[in-house]
């Protein structure tokens, strides 16, 4: 038996499907690594130079950062042109749309537009925040990131893209369940409250979680406002980023 | 002991209707309020026949079985699709908004032609059991046996009744007038069981591999939430989702 290649509308739907699900683990991920300031300045300065690959290479290879911003770049692309398939399309669509949600009170029917708004928001939020990280990879750093932030104003830019982008991922993985997971029918509706509370949870969760890393960086950003562009040598006093 | 539970003291519901007649050209849509004296375990039903009745006998609306097995009842209830026979006013708000279905003609009022929809659907998607050779079948002849399990798995997703409520409640379908909705996927899944119907996957890709079909789909869940008749639409969705990846 042959697998046959799967192509067309089926392939459109596998890989939107991935490409999502690849983009919320990485975003999930990303947030550990980025809320390592909470742990202070030497934490953060330590997965700076992980992500450089210091530790394994023995010095700083800020390229590595742009390639991984490339190929994250890339899965946003192909993941936005194959959800933009199931944005309405037109100006009768959307208003069809919306009275049927304001009429219908249906949670899910209502997250999935959440998803539309979040998921066009992102287009530029989340273009902006990449490409920087691709064209300033040395630019990360405990007093880098926080100059950048505070000093360069891009908390206006990562305040509304943590919001969005964690209602967008925990969204998102809700539905991925409930659109390919074998779910027992006589379970669905237990299934499916869980998952609903796993999501709220966990955007909360990441919402607090990025919230209070920002303020953090605001915080470091905001004291080190004379000093812009000098770099954190860290404890260890070894080079700075 | 063993007492229904009584209403004591009935409430005076107020009824807002959609009123249109799309045949007459001087008819523009416009909202109704009737008011109803509610007796105990009134259904919609039996409120909309009292309405036409005592009130006014131009009001349209269809009803069948009134026991929810026709479909025809189908309705947006306070926004939402359901079956007016199969609900009970007493869970309704003492105002009660109706409405005709979405997505299909509309003849008058709260009458839609679901009918002329489903027959499309059944027609594009091919809902019967497609099998070589059946001119020369020996209808004398016992049928062979099927698994009790199976037959069981069949009659529940049979159990559509092919009311448009999952139609109605569907974002997709909403914005998306070919889409074939709860009703056409269940229905395909119902046939891809069926050990009588020979079709292979690849035929029933063809059918519903795109995005008018099962890639459509949005996974809003509206119809799971809405079918009267509980049927798992979620689980036959992603079920044919999956098989139909593997076909595509």
């Amino acid at each position: 038996m042959s697998i046959k290649r799967i192509s067309g509308p089926a392939l459109s739907d596998l890989l939107q499907s991935l490409t999502g699900l690849l983009l919320v683990l990485f975003v999930w991920g990303h947030m550990f690594f980025e809320s390592s300031i909470l742990l202070g300045k030497d934490a953060m300065l330590w997965v700076t130079r992980m992500f450089e690959g210091e530790h394994i290479f023995g010095q700083p290879y800020p390229l590595l950062v742009s390639a991984v911003a490339a190929a994250i770049f890339a899965l946003i692309a192909l993941h936005a042109i194959l959800a933009l398939r199931k944005f309405p399309a037109s100006a009768a669509q959307y208003r069809r749309f919306h009275q049927h949600m304001e009429s219908m009170h249906h949670a899910d029917t209502t997250l999935w537009y959440v998803q539309v708004v979040t998921g066009f928001s992102l287009f530029f939020l989340a273009s902006a925040h990449v490409f920087l990280v691709f064209i300033q990879p040395d630019n990360i750093g405990p007093y880098a990131s926080s100059d950048r932030i505070w000093s360069g104003r891009f908390w206006l830019l990562y305040a509304p893209l943590l919001v969005c982008v964690h209602l967008h991922a925990g969204i998102g993985i809700y539905r991925l369940v409930m659109k390919w997971a074998p779910i027992p029918a006589a379970q669905t509706q237990q299934v499916r409250r869980r998952l609903k509370i796993a999501m709220w949870g966990i955007i909360v969760f990441f919402i607090a979680l990025g919230s209070a890393s920002l303020v953090t960086y605001m915080k470091i950003g905001y004291d080190h406002a004379d000093r812009v562009g000098e770099r954190y040598h860290g404890a260890d006093g070894r080079g700075g980023v | 002991m063993n007492q229904i539970p009584v209403q004591q003291v009935g409430r005076t519901l107020q009824i807002e209707i959609l009123r249109h007649n799309p045949y007459d050209p001087a008819s523009k849509p416009r909202l109704q309020t009737f008011e109803v004296e509610e007796a105990d375990a009134m259904t919609l039903f039996i409120a909309l026949s009292e309405i036409r009745e005592q009130q006014d006998p131009s009001l349209q609306f269809d009803f069948v079985c009134r026991a929810g097995i026709c479909g025809s009842c189908g309705m947006i209830i306070n926004g939402r699709p359901g079956l007016a026979c199969r609900t009970l006013t007493r869970n309704l708000p003492q105002r009660i908004t109706l409405a005709p279905l979405p997505a299909f003609e509309l003849i008058g009022d709260l009458s839609v032609n679901t009918g002329k929809w489903m027959r499309g659907m059944s027609e594009r998607l091919e809902t019967w059991v497609h099998s070589q050779g059946l001119e020369g079948l020996d209808l004398d002849a016992l049928e062979p046996a099927m698994e009790p399990e199976l037959a069981e798995q069949l009659y529940e997703l049979e159990r559509c009744i092919e009311c448009g409520c999952c139609v109605a409640a569907c974002g997709t379908a909403q914005m998306r007038e070919d889409f074939v909705g709860a009703v056409g996927l269940n229905q395909i899944t119902r046939f891809r069981l069926d050990p009588r119907d020979e079709r292979s996957d690849a035929q029933f890709y063809e059918l519903v591999g795109d995005e008018t079909g099962v890639f459509g789909c949005m996974t809003l869940l509206g119809c799971e939430d809405t079918c009267p008749k509980d049927l798992p639409l979620a689980t036959q969705i992603a079920f044919l989702r999956r098989r139909m990846v593997m076909a595509g």
